[in-house]
């Protein structure tokens, strides 16, 4: 590696920093947010209303089968068309590139994670939800003690997965102008006419969280399952 | 204003219907490529050769590992400073751009050729090691062993996951809108600048990107019953 280069990689490091660290923040959020989106959208995806199971299929089935960048657009570009949207409360957030990546990923990641919610609700055996009957429980409390905790441990590694996906997607917020990791990496590209460099840098960065988050949720399964150990 | 999506006067019809065609060029081309790519990686990872199945580790596990916006960068923007070193070696001067198609496609396919190891090698696992030795035993070589036994039933038993690696890579292709390449996401993006319409233009890219998806998702379905045709289920 040439010095000049090595330089430019120094003086640009705070900016590496600030997006990655801004990287983290999309993701963190949005699957904050995602993951209850997507547990109440699991619950009526089993629900035995067919409009309501319909609504929740019609949902997964379209943020799952199209690209997260129309999305993104539509949300940050589309909605921004109507004077509705415009005069309303929401715009304030609507209008900032980083609320719309966040609501975009947040209804993708929502949407991918229900149906991974919905595999772990339906591995709950049924003769555990006829036990928590016979003891007299019902509705919310034989959801959130019943099957929402196992179907957690369930659907772990698949979310993990997921997890991973979410991180990846989250590179697209530099395309509304986000200043995340990979925005930071292509404008440091242009400027120092070193892209091969400069990518790589920022792939090894990826690379490292998609390590710490497998490890992470390698160790959360081992400590839901004491079983497994 | 529907008529902005039409075929006459001020219609994006056309133009839509183009980059759909060219959407459906990238994605087949680079689903192809990844699967010659997937199918060596994989055959590398199942093979006894150490240094070989190392090289197909460290190729699946980068690629799975960062975004696929970032390969598509650096193929691209590397690709072109590559291509403008070795064009100064050769004594030509000033940057050389390559062209944003075969880019695209070589960097998409990439990203798909990761995803369809994991699933040929699963695929190639779950065939079961007495066949192979039948095969032996019946006198068939290597090649011809692959070709009647293995690669068959390894097409078989991927081809749910494969489906599912075709979807990614559709959806993978409104990536190289960033690039300018003139695909669907692209036309959409023009359009709506030009009419002020984001909200329609989006939408309908949206929804013909649900057809598409929709349409082979069928395919693959059908793939499925054919290839499972004369084999006795566990449970339907």
């Amino acid at each position: 590696m040439n010095s000049p280069l090595l330089s430019a990689l120094m003086a640009a490091l705070p900016q590496f920093v600030s997006g990655t660290w801004l990287t983290v923040q999309l993701v963190a959020l949005s699957l904050l947010l995602g993951l209850v989106l997507a547990t109440l959208v699991a619950v009526l995806r089993l629900s035995h209303l067919t409009p309501v199971s319909w609504a929740a299929r019609g949902y997964i089935h379209v943020f799952r089968s199209t690209p997260l960048l129309v999305q993104i657009f539509l949300i940050y570009y589309g909605l921004g068309q109507f004077d509705a949207v415009r005069q309303s409360v929401l715009w304030p957030l609507l209008r900032e590139p980083y609320w719309c990546a966040i609501i975009a990923f947040t209804l993708n990641t929502g949407a991918y994670t229900a149906e991974i919610m919905r595999g772990g609700i339906e591995a709950v055996p049924h003769g555990q939800v006829e036990a928590a009957r016979a003891c007299g429980m019902n509705g919310a409390l034989l959801f959130r003690r019943i099957i929402l905790p196992q179907a957690f441990r369930q659907a772990l590694p698949a979310y993990g997965n997921e997890i991973i996906l979410m991180l990846q997607g989250s590179a697209l917020a530099s395309i509304i102008t986000l200043m995340e990791l990979t925005g930071v990496a292509k404008a440091i590209a242009a400027r120092t006419f070193q892209p091969i460099e400069v990518f790589c840098l920022a792939g090894a960065v990826y690379l490292g969280m998609s390590f710490v988050i497998t490890r992470g949720v390698h160790l959360a399964e081992r400590r839901l399952n004491p079983a497994r150990k | 204003m529907l008529d902005l999506l039409g075929f006459g006067g001020r219609g994006w019809g056309l133009q839509l219907l183009q980059g759909m065609g060219m959407t459906v060029l990238v994605a087949v081309s680079a689903y192809l490529w990844g699967l010659l790519l997937g199918g060596m990686a994989a055959t590398l990872k199942l093979s006894g050769h150490r240094g070989g199945r190392v090289a197909a580790d460290v190729y699946t596990t980068i690629v799975r590992g960062v975004p696929s916006l970032l390969v598509i960068y650096l193929l691209f923007f590397g690709g072109n400073s590559a291509a403008t070193w070795v064009a100064t070696l050769l004594g030509f001067n000033g940057p050389v751009e390559l062209s944003a198609l075969p880019v695209g496609i070589l960097a998409v396919g990439t990203v798909s050729g990761a995803y369809s190891a994991e699933v040929l090698r699963g695929g190639a696992l779950a065939v079961p090691h007495g066949q192979v030795e039948a095969a032996k035993a019946l006198g068939m070589g290597r090649w011809l062993t692959f070709r009647r036994v293995l690669l068959p039933q390894t097409l078989r038993y991927a081809l749910p996951g494969l489906g599912n690696v075709w979807q990614l890579t559709l959806k993978d292709t409104s990536l190289v809108s960033v690039v300018a390449l003139v695909e669907l996401m692209r036309v959409a993006y023009l359009a709506q600048g030009a009419t002020r319409q984001p909200f329609l233009f989006f939408t309908t890219a949206g929804l013909l990107y649900l057809g598409l998806a929709g349409l082979s998702g069928r395919l693959f379905a059908r793939a499925e019953v054919w290839a499972g045709r004369g084999v006795r289920r566990a449970a339907r």
